[in-house]
């Protein structure tokens, strides 16, 4: 399957990104920060983005979804990227609702996926545990005692986990920290009696909680999948989010380039164009080579979804590292270039280096998916 | 009229008849048969499929007929070509005039021209050599200084030119040459064929860093040209040359898929040269960062090439991407001779001693040769000067 978009999502893509551009600018994020809304996004804009059937981008037809497969999510996830646009599609959409439709059973399929599509219920995936992204070292436990399964413990940094509905809990049923075996997933309402929840505000806008569990009660019908057997679907369900936030960011790194050469073509220093320098012109040549590489290895990705190909992880893990990295150096580049205007908040360049940070960290910097490209590679 | 499938199973059914056992094994760099008056064969074999092409005319199978070409379609040689690849078969005549001068030359030459050199080009009698560089025109060649000057019915050609690859196996070369030093840089130059064994010709072989000498430098001294050796006008030789461009890119693919294979892929080498620990994982945490590293950056540029195809098939191109791949590709190949060196250790440090194995030396050898990567063919400044101007329209 190609890595070039079909005239429908192409369609898509113009609409999404006329839609983005018109009604969730930079501004919207900057007042969203300003005021410390309570969500972290806005409802509004989120309805909206309900009724253009944003959420059911992904859902198979059968749940009220669109079907536009992985490229048609990529595609939005740019675009959001490009916006800064604070939503809760990809707690939501890409890591919640996949983690029911891979693992749940059709009850559970049904009574949450047509919601979701109708964005009515938001969803956080509760999995780290320390600052370090390393889903496999879980240990937060799973117990169950004459037959009542409890959760204690404390999940930390879990995206949107400060306004999501219900939180899917990645907890160990069985074995230690580092075993593939005995991972389970739950779904816990986020009101559930014995359950505390401490929001963060990241530097860029994001939010995320962390949440202590304590001796929260869970019912069979609240447990995803086998018990203990669900790595299999989180790993899926994490590949599934690698790749989407790795579109989001390509998006924005596209954005903070392009609006850098922009600069470079209007701002004069010594009675000339700034652009005309080769000192400057070598180096946003460089990051635009970065840059397309590092997209070719997102699409791809992205089209390995779609295929359900057999290295989707190593796609994934490939397109994250790449992405990171350039991130990284564009939105360094992109404030050295501005100089000094570079470094106050009244420009955007700031927002989108701050973003970049923060999402370099989730689901796994460059180090740990070099790592674990090594692994999948066998050396 | 001969069916495509029919023509197809003809060309088959010949090949087979035609090219013996051994000359359907990968090629091996020193049993190319290269062109040229001091030709030689490495075996029988070899000799007798270059002669069986040849006399097809299928050395070049689309020229025509009349200067000793095989006169097929370019659709037939194409099936030419895919059946050959899919037998086995190597190519039988290796010639930068084959790739490159003699397809300008059908294009540009006068009939007198084509009558003398394309035949000879055809049946392998003459090796070409390329003129362009000199000693102080590399990326700036139109500032190129070789002299031709105009004596009635001959010019007599003073100066130095670079770069002359296996100068001194070849017979003849196209040069670029200055015919007026009033005009303008592009304006003032004429592209003339030079017979090397005319005397005031020498062609010098250059030792490399990597102790081989493929290049020559090759020396002027009033050397007298025929006035009927200047392709297309007086002073008109940079769009001659430009044209020859689009040829110099079918020989960049010719040349790349004849290149030797290396000796196992790089995850191999580095599991031999560095070893595993008790988890499977290579014993030196920063080189195996470093190997993910590497395979990353040149799956991404694999990646690359993939969607610049998938772009030109769905007509949707999005510009810039293309002019990225040289700067990446050769960069990115001077990476991985660094990392093989580091993962050799002192095993990558020498091409001299019997201590060494042949795939070690051929490894260091390399890493030294593929310096040129980055130079030759325009370095890779020019190249983001090329990007920075046409892709990302920054001002000059």
């Amino acid at each position: 399957m190609s890595m070039v978009l079909n005239e429908e999502q192409r369609l898509l893509k113009d609409t999404i990104d006329d839609f983005l551009s018109t009604n969730a600018p930079t501004d919207q994020l900057r007042r969203l920060r300003d005021t410390h809304d309570d969500k972290g996004y806005s409802i509004i804009l989120w309805n909206q983005l309900t009724e253009l059937g944003v959420p059911s981008i992904l859902m198979p037809k059968e749940f009220g979804g669109f079907g536009f497969g992985f490229k048609g999510l990529g595609a939005v996830m740019q675009s959001m990227g490009r916006n800064l646009t604070a939503s809760p599609l990809f707690s939501t959409v890409v890591l919640g609702a996949s983690a029911i439709e891979l693992g749940g059973t059709a009850s559970q399929q049904q009574a949450l996926l047509p919601t979701i599509a109708a964005g009515q219920l938001t969803l956080a995936l509760a999995i780290d545990e320390t600052h370090h992204h390393q889903p496999i070292n879980t240990a937060v436990r799973l117990k169950e005692r004459n037959g009542q399964l409890t959760i204690t413990g404390e999940k930390v940094f879990v995206l949107d986990g400060h306004s999501a509905d219900k939180l899917v809990v990645v907890v160990r049923s069985s074995g230690n920290p580092g075993d593939t075996k005995g991972l389970s997933l739950v779904l816990v309402d986020s009101n559930a009696a014995g359950l505390q929840t401490n929001r963060i505000q990241y530097m860029d806008g994001r939010n995320a909680a962390n949440i202590i569990f304590n001796n929260v009660r869970v019912k069979q019908d609240q447990v995803i999948g086998e018990l203990g057997g669900a790595h299999t679907i989180v790993q899926h369900v994490l590949d599934r989010g690698v790749i989407a936030i790795s579109a989001e960011m390509l998006g924005g790194c596209q954005e903070v380039f392009d609006r850098t050469l922009q600069y470079l073509r209007e701002r004069e220093q010594f009675g000339v164009k700034i652009g005309t320098f080769q000192a400057l012109q070598h180096r946003a040549a460089q990051m635009f080579c970065q840059l397309e590489r590092s997209k070719s290895a997102v699409l791809s990705a992205l089209s390995s979804l779609d295929k359900n190909s057999p290295d989707i992880s190593l796609q994934a893990s490939l397109a994250k590292t790449l992405i990171n990295d350039c991130y990284q150096h564009v939105s360094n580049e992109a404030i050295q270039m501005h100089g000094g205007m570079g470094i106050t908040d009244e420009l955007d360049i700031g927002l989108f280096l701050k973003r970049a940070r923060v999402s370099l960290q989730i689901l796994g910097d460059s180090d740990y998916h070099k790592n674990r490209y090594a692994q999948l590679m066998g050396y | 009229m001969e069916t495509t499938e029919q023509f197809r199973l003809d060309i088959r059914n010949w090949l087979i008849a035609n090219c013996p056992e051994s000359q359907r094994q990968p090629i091996i760099k020193d049993q190319q048969i290269w062109a040229g008056r001091r030709r030689t064969f490495y075996c029988e074999d070899a000799k007798l499929w270059f002669e069986r092409m040849r006399d097809q005319g299928w050395t070049a199978p689309s020229w025509p007929t009349q200067y000793g070409g095989g006169g097929m379609s370019l659709e037939q040689a194409k099936i030419l070509d895919q059946e050959m690849k899919a037998l086995g078969c190597r190519p039988a005549l290796y010639d930068i005039g084959l790739w490159m001068f003699g397809p300008a030359l059908l294009e540009y030459g006068t009939e007198e021209q084509k009558q003398e050199h394309i035949p000879k080009i055809v049946r392998g009698e003459i090796r070409w050599a390329q003129g362009y560089s000199e000693p102080s025109a590399g990326s700036d060649l139109a500032s190129l200084k070789t002299r031709a000057e105009d004596k009635g019915n001959h010019f007599i050609v003073n100066g130095t030119k670079m770069w002359t690859t296996q100068g001194d196996k070849s017979d003849w070369i196209f040069c670029l040459v200055r015919t007026d030093h009033q005009a303008p840089k592009q304006q003032g130059i004429s592209f003339l064929l030079i017979d090397m064994a005319t005397e005031g010709v020498d062609a010098r072989p250059m030792e490399l860093i990597n102790g081989d000498h493929e290049f020559c430098q090759t020396f002027f001294d009033d050397v007298k040209v025929p006035k009927n050796n200047l392709v297309g006008n007086i002073n008109e030789g940079w769009s001659v040359a430009k044209a020859l461009l689009k040829y110099e890119r079918n020989m960049m693919s010719i040349m790349s898929s004849i290149v030797e294979k290396e000796e196992g892929d790089i995850i191999a080498i580095a599991k031999r040269y560095v070893g595993l620990d008790s988890n499977g994982k290579l014993s030196n945490n920063g080189l195996r960062a470093q190997l993910s590293e590497h395979l990353m950056r040149a799956q991404g540029d694999a990646l690359s090439a993939l969607r610049l195809y998938q772009q030109h098939k769905s007509g949707v191109i999005d510009g810039g991407l293309g002019l990225t791949m040289k700067y990446l590709s050769t960069s990115e190949q001077q990476h991985k001779d660094e990392l093989l060196l580091a993962i050799m250790g002192n095993r990558g440090l020498s091409w001299h001693d019997q201590t060494f194995s042949i795939s070690e030396k051929k490894t260091v050898k390399n890493w030294a040769y593929n310096k040129a990567h980055t130079i030759a063919g325009g370095t890779s400044e020019i190249q983001l000067n090329i990007i920075a101007n046409k892709a990302l329209q920054l001002p000059v």
